[in-house]
């Protein structure tokens, strides 16, 4: 016999938010309802099967009292987020930076580079 | 140096001073500038470009301008490597005391003393301000440990300091949703965000993607009604809401322990300036009643950007900024064409509008007028319609219209020619 669950989210591509169900089997997300378009179809697969996030954070700069702003070049799993917020805390970096400049490449193994969003001479 | 900071004040002249580097007036800026006046100077009290850009280091700005989703200090830099490249005169930690008639400011510089700056046109691009506990009027002593969101996101962004541990949030604008991620990320436990109405000001996104990622609890139709603690803040009283008078239920309250009260309640515009130089206000947006040309009720002087009025995307100030400078250039190079104050329409907000801007529309609007406006509820599928003489002159219908999001309706300026007044109205759709 499959497994089948219900899972609820809210889909966030546009103020309406429109209530979303999706129908898991067996750990796969097979259907989608409650969405008002179809952007809220592929929303509510992605948030079922492997939710992602683009991690914004500050890493220490060697030398200054002000850190440094960085970022992930592209969205991360959700669930590896408070393991790249660690990563990032053990982080010392040198000036000068420039914007876009990688500060740690292969975040925990993302195959995402995080990158730097601030200048400093 | 020191004859000039004792002596009289230093006299300059110049075509456009715009007051604040922020998104508004970097935008202004180099639109000025692209419509053939050169001679422009930037006052900045802070000792760099960008504003309140500077402390979001979080992604989300520039979608609609930059198509792709970049941090505040990305879009920050962007901006200001536009004014960079023309050579724009941006002065830092220069204060602008006060505007002076005939378009002059007073400013304060460690550069160059005090300075008249007689200008031949004014941008107002100040930004806005967070509102305080004291506009809240929260009882209870007056310990440490009471911030605002803003307060508490320059403090971990640009000075790497966190200033507290266990966490109770009031109201849940944006910038707190945030603030209460990056609480998160640096240790702190958010215990819970308070809501005082029954829907939050923040994005659905921001809801989702601070609070729920994080299992914060917001709570709905709850307020801060006491503080406690001496020396730094222990704990606050929590009681619930009454939902039809929005007053706090009394006995109702429960004390939550915490080391810091952030306050996230809504931003002002920051017109102190603009009020003290005799500058008409509007009430609703709390910024300067202006024209489609960003022209406020003195001549001479334009308003962008948060000042004008609370804006949620940057890249709507940014296209603010561009408007007001466009128009300021043209003043100038018209030599101040005088204002047929006589033939302008006045926008009037309606039901469920909170305000309009423009406020003004003179006889001089081009054919595509945009208006901006803030809606007072929720209203789902519902139909934006403009009158004129009580009559409908146009519908807009839209999915759905929510506090929290800025709407924009781009109008025929024709159609408002010769009629004194234009309201805006929302009549909510059949399922609200």
């Amino acid at each position: 016999m499959s497994k089948q669950e219900i899972r609820h989210y809210v889909c966030v591509n546009c103020p309406v938010g429109c209530d979303l169900e999706v129908t898991v089997t067996d750990g796969v997300a097979t259907q989608v309802s409650g969405n008002a378009c179809k952007r809220g179809i592929a929303y509510g697969l992605d948030e079922a099967t492997d939710p992602k996030r683009t991690v914004t954070s500050l890493v220490r700069v060697t030398g200054r009292e002000m850190p440094l702003s960085v970022r992930t070049e592209s969205p991360v799993p959700k669930k590896l987020i408070p393991e790249c917020i660690a990563a990032l805390r053990e982080i010392d970096v040198t000036p000068p930076i420039n914007i876009g400049d990688i500060i740690l490449e292969n975040i925990c193994n993302t195959g995402v580079n995080v990158i730097a969003t601030k200048e400093i001479n | 140096m020191a004859q000039t900071l004792c002596g009289n004040p230093t006299t300059f002249k110049t075509d456009i001073a715009i007051i604040g580097a922020g998104a508004a007036g970097l935008a202004a800026a180099v639109s000025a500038y692209d419509a053939g006046v050169h001679d422009i100077m930037v006052f900045e009290r802070e000792d760099a470009p960008g504003g309140i850009l500077k402390q979001c280091i979080h992604n989300g700005f520039g979608l609609q301008r930059y198509k792709e989703e970049l941090s505040g200090p990305e879009y920050a830099h962007r901006e200001y490597a536009a004014a960079l490249q023309r050579g724009i005169n941006i002065n830092y930690a220069a204060t602008v005391l006060s505007i002076e008639p005939n378009t002059t400011l007073r400013v304060l510089s460690p550069e160059f003393g005090l300075a008249h700056v007689e200008a031949k046109a004014i941008i107002l691009a100040m930004g806005s301000r967070e509102r305080t506990r004291g506009a809240l009027r929260i009882p209870g002593t007056r310990p440490a440990g009471v911030y605002t969101a803003g307060t508490v996101q320059r403090l971990i962004n640009l000075q790497g300091i966190v200033p507290g541990k266990e966490v109770v949030m009031l109201g849940s604008g944006d910038i707190g949703l945030i603030v209460a991620r990056r609480l998160v990320y640096e240790g702190a436990h958010v215990k819970m965000v308070l809501n005082r109405s029954h829907f939050s000001g923040g994005l659905r996104r921001n809801i989702v993607q601070c609070l729920d990622d994080y299992g914060i609890p917001l709570r709905l139709l709850q307020t801060v009604t006491n503080v406690y603690g001496r020396d730094r803040i222990e704990a606050v009283g929590v009681s619930e809401v009454d939902k039809p008078t929005k007053q706090a239920i009394p006995g109702t309250e429960e004390r939550v322990s915490c080391d810091m009260l952030v306050l996230s309640v809504g931003l002002i515009p920051e017109n102190d300036l603009s009020r003290a130089a005799g500058i008409s206000l509007d009430r609703g947006s709390q910024g300067a009643i202006v024209n489609e040309q960003y022209q406020t009720s003195v001549p001479g002087i334009f308003s962008c950007g948060n000042v004008l009025h609370v804006h949620d995307l940057v890249d709507f100030v940014s296209d603010e900024g561009e408007r007001a400078g466009r128009s300021a250039a043209a003043y100038v190079q018209n030599e101040g064409a005088p204002e047929q104050q006589t033939a302008t329409t006045r926008i009037v907000p309606g039901n469920g509008v909170g305000y309009v801007v423009p406020q003004l529309v003179t006889p001089a609007a081009h054919d595509d007028l945009l208006l901006r406006f803030r809606v007072r509820d929720i209203y789902h599928k519902p139909t934006i319609s403009v009158k004129v003489d009580g009559e409908t002159v146009k519908t807009f219908k839209r999915p759905i219209l929510i506090p929290a999001e800025m709407v924009e309706i781009h109008l025929n300026a024709q159609l408002l020619a010769g009629h004194a007044t234009a309201e805006i109205h929302i009549e909510a759709g059949q399922n609200s």
